[in-house]
């Protein structure tokens, strides 16, 4: 069957008052987006509360689909066939052809809901239904109809033509991105920051990147494996700036001057303060973090609260009350999982101490930083300066 | 500087073997199988490598078989053996150190159901050969054994392994996955009763995804790939004419000049290991220098771990190994260096320099020079 449309569905939008044009408005541009690489013209109509998507004469379904399945705001995807209007008697010929190819054998219950959008069109909503109804049960003898509970409903939208859909594949949900601000993602090559990175873009919030670069103890390959989950990521949240830092000099400094036990914690704080200058730089509103109670020696409470204590934006950690595993299936969905586990080691494993401080006492840490005083402005200049930025689109 | 240690993972192509690559994929393009006089053109490139192959083997030239590169060489070598002659018998032997281009076939045929011994190897990576002995049978098919190791360089006594097999498993065919030693050594498989025998293009200077198994005539083997029947049935097809062409031209370019080339390769070495007796703690893995393969020289920088010290010679333009470049898809200690009874600290802290005979004693010395400023730093930041 060709579909000549999609009927986008969207729920949280519609509730947002007077600033509801303003999510639309985003919602089209972020489907727009989606779509451009699938081949084919699309065009993204908005009229009369609707949103549609009218499809080229030739074009891949799934992969328009597939495209449209990752843009936030959207909750359903109806595909809308479209006939011509051409009277009543012909609508009917038309709904029965497009019942007879969609449900071949046709046994279940139904509803036939009909919304007149031309209000000029001679006869009223319900009495459409009640025709188009009887020459379904006509049609298809195991069929009966059930207003409130059917199987299947079959809508028939008269606009200047006849759009007629039955369907609805879901969506991912959540809000189109850019109605709620930026935020920076510190972006490892695990699997955690993917998925919450994700989880914030879901909200409508648009993201930047950081990401700490090491070498030599760091390859050119961990940073590609961190290119490539930011495209993933993008695939939802739309273009990324991914910031490389070279982490290396001050990882190294603070090996040489602190105790090694500490060092994860106070190189996660340096990373927390170069994160933070490059979101306000940007205009970011918050940093994200893949971060989850307990994980690691370093996501305890104790040492969240150390290495928070350096920032003044918000920290956004969507996953902190989620198992592993819940956010392993996170990332097998916006297929994120394969990359993250290929086996790069990424810096913040590198010098790890075999007994990290699990409970760091936030006075021990400001004393071993005092031991850093010397060289420490000099080397974040120079991570600061020497930054690598990469547009991901 | 830049300097290429990194041969045995692959070499740069000869001006001369780019040159008849072009020439056979833009002029001369013909389907070798093709009727006409295009065609004939094409089939003209693969029998005159044949031909050059088979006369550095002293072989038949109906005896070499183009395959994709040295995987299929083994894959073809081990499977198609097994399959075949599996009526006289059901024991494999191979050794614990070979490339996963023969140890994955001989895992999958041991998951069909064929036995399989692995040889241990003594602490310089070589098979041991009263370990042969005692376990060649009168019904094993096949003895499956590497002529150089990728990893350390040892050298097979592969001569005397087929002596033995000769006397105790007239049956069994010998093959020898020779992917590491083709072009640094001579190697005569009807002297030293090999049967089956493993050769790739791209570790000779030679385009990469071409290779060659050379199967005597009176070796059964099951084609593993069926369609067109091109090269007698026993690899369909149509015939890779650029990759085979150039490796034909590459062979014969390098062992044209062997012996010069072999020396070249052993006097680099040998200065590069004189030259890191100067930085303590670093050992040379494997046989002797001049016992072992030329061109691979394994060291172990204790208290560094592999992955960083390439990555900081790389840094610098020279490009080493961690261990055998095959296995840096995976996280897993070397088999290799495993078996041969060597320690983890130390396994984690091997790396492979890998030599030709277009490296040059100032790339040596520019190599050592990089090592004396690097070790020393490197150790500082350590894990603890």
């Amino acid at each position: 069957m060709i579909f000549h449309a999609f009927l986008i569905k969207y729920a949280e939008i519609a509730i947002k008052g007077k600033n509801r044009y303003l999510f639309e408005d985003a919602l089209v541009k972020q489907m727009r987006l989606a779509l451009e690489p699938v081949e084919g013209e699309f065009r993204v109509v908005k009229e009369q509360g609707r949103v549609y998507v009218l499809c080229p004469e030739e074009y891949d379904f799934d992969e328009a689909v597939e495209a449209l399945q990752c843009v936030f705001g959207i909750v359903g995807i109806s595909p809308v066939v479209i006939y011509e209007d051409q009277g009543l008697e012909q609508m009917g010929k038309d709904v029965l052809s497009y019942m007879k190819n969609r449900y071949p054998d046709f046994s279940g219950t139904f509803k036939v809901y009909t919304r007149r959008a031309k209000k000029s069109y001679p006869v009223n909503s319900m009495e459409v239904s009640a025709q188009l109804g009887g020459l379904i049960l006509d049609a298809f003898p195991e069929a009966s109809v059930d207003v409130h509970n059917p199987q299947m409903t079959l809508s028939v939208e008269i606009r200047d033509k006849i759009y007629v859909y039955s369907e609805t594949i879901p969506g991912p949900g959540g809000m189109p991105v850019g109605t709620n601000g930026k935020a920076m993602l510190l972006l490892s090559g695990g699997i955690d920051s993917p998925v919450a990175g994700y989880m914030i873009a879901k909200r409508g919030v648009k993201i930047d990147a950081v990401y700490f670069h090491a070498p030599p103890y760091t390859s050119e390959r961990a940073k590609q494996k961190v290119v490539d989950l930011a495209k993933l990521v993008a695939r939802y949240s739309g273009p990324i700036r991914l910031h490389v830092v070279n982490f290396t000099d001050i990882q190294l400094y603070i090996y040489d001057q602190c105790p090694h036990e500490e060092l994860t914690i106070i190189m996660r704080r340096y990373m927390m303060r170069i994160a933070e200058h490059f979101a306000k730089e940007s205009g970011c509103l918050g940093l994200i973090t893949g971060e989850s109670i307990g994980q690691v020696a370093s996501q305890t409470l104790q040492s969240l609260a150390a290495t928070n204590e350096v920032c003044t934006l918000p920290v956004y950690r969507p996953v902190i009350g989620f198992d592993k595993q819940e956010i392993v299936e996170i990332s097998r969905k916006i297929n994120t999982f394969e990359t993250s586990i290929q086996p790069f080691e990424d810096c913040c494993t590198i010098f790890v101490a075999k007994h990290p401080v699990t409970k760091p006492n936030l006075n021990v840490i400001h004393r071993s930083e005092t031991k850093l005083e010397e060289k420490i402005d000099q080397l974040m200049e120079e991570a600061l300066t020497s930054v690598e930025v990469i547009e991901i689109n | 500087m830049e300097v290429y240690f990194d041969n045995s993972a692959t070499t740069r192509c000869y001006d001369s073997v780019k040159e008849i690559v072009i020439r056979t994929m833009t002029e001369d393009f013909g389907n070798p199988s093709a009727m006409h006089l295009k065609g004939v053109e094409a089939e003209k490139y693969v029998k005159d490598s044949a031909a050059k192959l088979a006369r550095i083997l002293k072989v038949q030239e109906k005896e070499i078989l183009f395959t994709s590169g040295g995987t299929e060489s083994d894959n073809l070598a081990l499977i198609g053996a097994a399959m075949a002659n599996k009526r006289s018998g059901n024991h494999i032997i191979t050794t614990a150190v070979e490339h996963p281009a023969v140890s994955q076939p001989a895992l999958f045929l041991q998951e069909q159901g064929f036995e399989v011994t692995y040889l241990p190897v003594d602490n310089r990576g070589v098979v041991k050969l009263d370990a042969l002995e005692a376990v060649l049978r009168p019904d094993t098919i096949l003895v499956s054994v590497m002529y150089v190791n990728n990893e350390v360089g040892a050298v097979m006594p592969v001569e005397e392994i087929g002596r033995r097999i000769r006397e105790k498993s007239p049956k069994a065919l010998f093959h020898v996955d020779a992917i590491q030693a083709f072009g640094k050594y001579r190697i005569y498989p009807k002297k030293m009763g090999i049967d089956l025998l493993s050769v790739s293009s791209h570790k000779i200077h030679g385009p990469k995804g071409v290779g060659f198994l050379y199967i005597n005539e009176k070796a059964k083997l099951q084609p593993q790939i069926l369609g067109g029947g091109q090269q007698s049935g026993m690899r369909s097809g149509t015939d890779n004419v650029p990759g085979i062409a150039g490796l034909g031209v590459a062979a014969e370019e390098i062992y044209r000049d062997l012996d010069a080339n072999v020396e070249r390769m052993y006097s680099l070495k040998e200065h590069i290991a004189k030259g890191l007796e100067k930085i303590p703690d670093i050992r040379i893995n494997g046989m002797a220098l001049r016992e072992g393969a030329p061109q691979i020289l394994s060291i172990s920088v204790m208290g560094v771990r592999s992955e960083v010290l390439l990555h900081s010679l790389e840094e610098r333009g020279i490009f080493v190994s961690a261990g055998s470049a095959c296995s840096s898809h995976k996280r897993k200690p070397s088999s290799t260096l495993t078996a041969m009874g060597m320690a983890k600290d130390q396994i984690e802290s091997t790396v492979r320099l890998s030599f030709s005979e277009e490296n040059t004693a100032e790339e040596a010395d520019y190599f050592l020079q990089v090592m004396g400023e690097l070790v020393p730093v490197l150790r500082r930041y350590s894990r603890r």
